[in-house]
């Protein structure tokens, strides 16, 4: 993968609105943010509702997830274009999740849509109709997916790269400040997992660091190119976004996302905790 | 962002004296900017939260302790910085003009 297949400028979006075969899709972290005005002719996944099992904590399965892009009008061949707010946050995790069941043809915006809205590009309220689909979900590709035992299994084996904030990082927070639910029991850190907070991927503009820039602050944390690694944040949604940017932007060969992250992690009877801003020992 | 009335948000329902709330106005002259996003940048200049401003250009954080930079994006306009200090039990009011 490279940039040039898994990115979409809005320039791009703009010039390919009326596209056949091509399907723009809003997740965001602030769901109604939709409701307030979108790209059009874009359609809209609700992260809480639509790509969450509603009773156990997982994802909804392939059947279902068949059935959503089903109703929702998306076709296994389309392009899907995906866009959001804080930085394409939850968009890259739509994106990861697309991927997750095998969906071939997936882009993000880039800069998603604060980008678009500081490009003054029109945001439209009509909600467009699309005829429904038989959309057909693979079997979960779990070579992206990280589990417990794989988070245990990588300590001081395999590059743990933990995204949060430093203050969660260090065990000093368990949460941002403006999500205060969802914590685990424990704070701190995967022993051995380097903090490369999310953020550090993206511009201001909510577009991501050139290629240059991104490799550049890999390498300053001493991420080994040679290891498998895995992303990790508090419920795996930051992670998608590092995911997306190791796997999909850098070509780094095994990446996966710890989609339980901290808030599983933390709350595992006796596995190894490291507090403090250092990584800590194996 | 309901309730917010001329002046400043409303303070409804927040527990003032457990959070440094930062919170403040986007304006462009004396219209409010609803279409902005400002960050909260910590005193190393890393990026901590965005919010989007309210249809009133409003918009509110929950800090710690400190000094803080917000900078506000808006479509055709530059960034502007602002530095602000926030402290538990107190409401730092910004207005920011672009």
């Amino acid at each position: 993968m490279t940039r040039e297949n898994s990115l979409v400028s809005t320039q791009w979006v703009e010039d390919n609105l009326d596209a056949d075969g091509v399907v723009f899709i809003e997740v965001d972290e602030d769901t109604t943010a939709y409701d307030k005005g979108h790209i059009k002719g874009a359609i809209k996944l609700d992260w809480t509702t639509d790509l969450q099992d509603q009773v156990r904590r997982d994802f909804v399965s392939k059947d279902q997830f068949s059935a959503l892009l089903s109703e929702r009008g998306v076709a296994n061949d389309d392009t899907v274009v995906l866009y959001g707010g804080n930085n394409n946050w939850f968009a890259a995790y739509a994106y990861w999740y697309f991927k997750l069941y095998g969906h071939q043809d997936v882009k993000l915006m880039d800069g998603g849509r604060k980008k678009w809205e500081l490009d003054s590009r029109e945001l439209v309220s009509e909600i467009p109709t699309r005829p429904a689909t038989s959309y057909s979900a693979s079997e979960q590709d779990t070579s992206i997916r990280a589990f417990r035992d794989d988070a245990v299994a990588a300590i001081g084996v395999q590059n743990l790269i933990d995204v949060r904030s430093p203050d969660e990082y260090a065990g000093r927070l368990l949460a941002p400040a403006h999500l205060p639910q969802e914590q685990s029991q424990r704070a701190g850190h995967v022993p051995t997992s380097l903090n490369v907070p999310w953020s550090k991927n993206c511009n201001d503009d909510g577009t991501f660091k050139s290629d240059a820039d991104l490799k550049a602050l890999y390498a300053e944390v001493g991420i080994d190119e040679s290891k498998d690694t895995i992303a990790l944040c508090r419920i795996g949604e930051r992670s998608s976004l590092t995911w997306f940017v190791l796997k999909e932007l850098l070509g780094h060969a095994n990446v996966k996302n710890y989609d339980g992250s901290w808030t599983e992690y933390g709350s595992l009877v006796g596995v190894p905790i490291a507090l403090g801003d250092e990584p800590g020992d194996a | 962002m309901c309730g917010a009335k001329e002046g400043g948000l409303s303070l409804d329902g927040v527990n003032v004296a457990k959070e440094a709330v930062i919170q403040g106005q986007v304006l462009r002259g004396d219209e409010p900017v609803g279409n902005a996003y400002v960050r909260l940048l910590d005193r190393s200049g890393e990026f901590t939260a965005e919010v989007p401003t309210s249809a009133s250009g409003h918009f509110r954080f929950f800090a710690g302790e400190g000094d803080w930079t917000l900078r506000t994006l808006a479509p055709k306009a530059d960034p502007v910085d602002r530095q602000v200090r926030a402290a538990i039990g107190s409401v730092a009011e910004v207005t920011v003009s672009i």
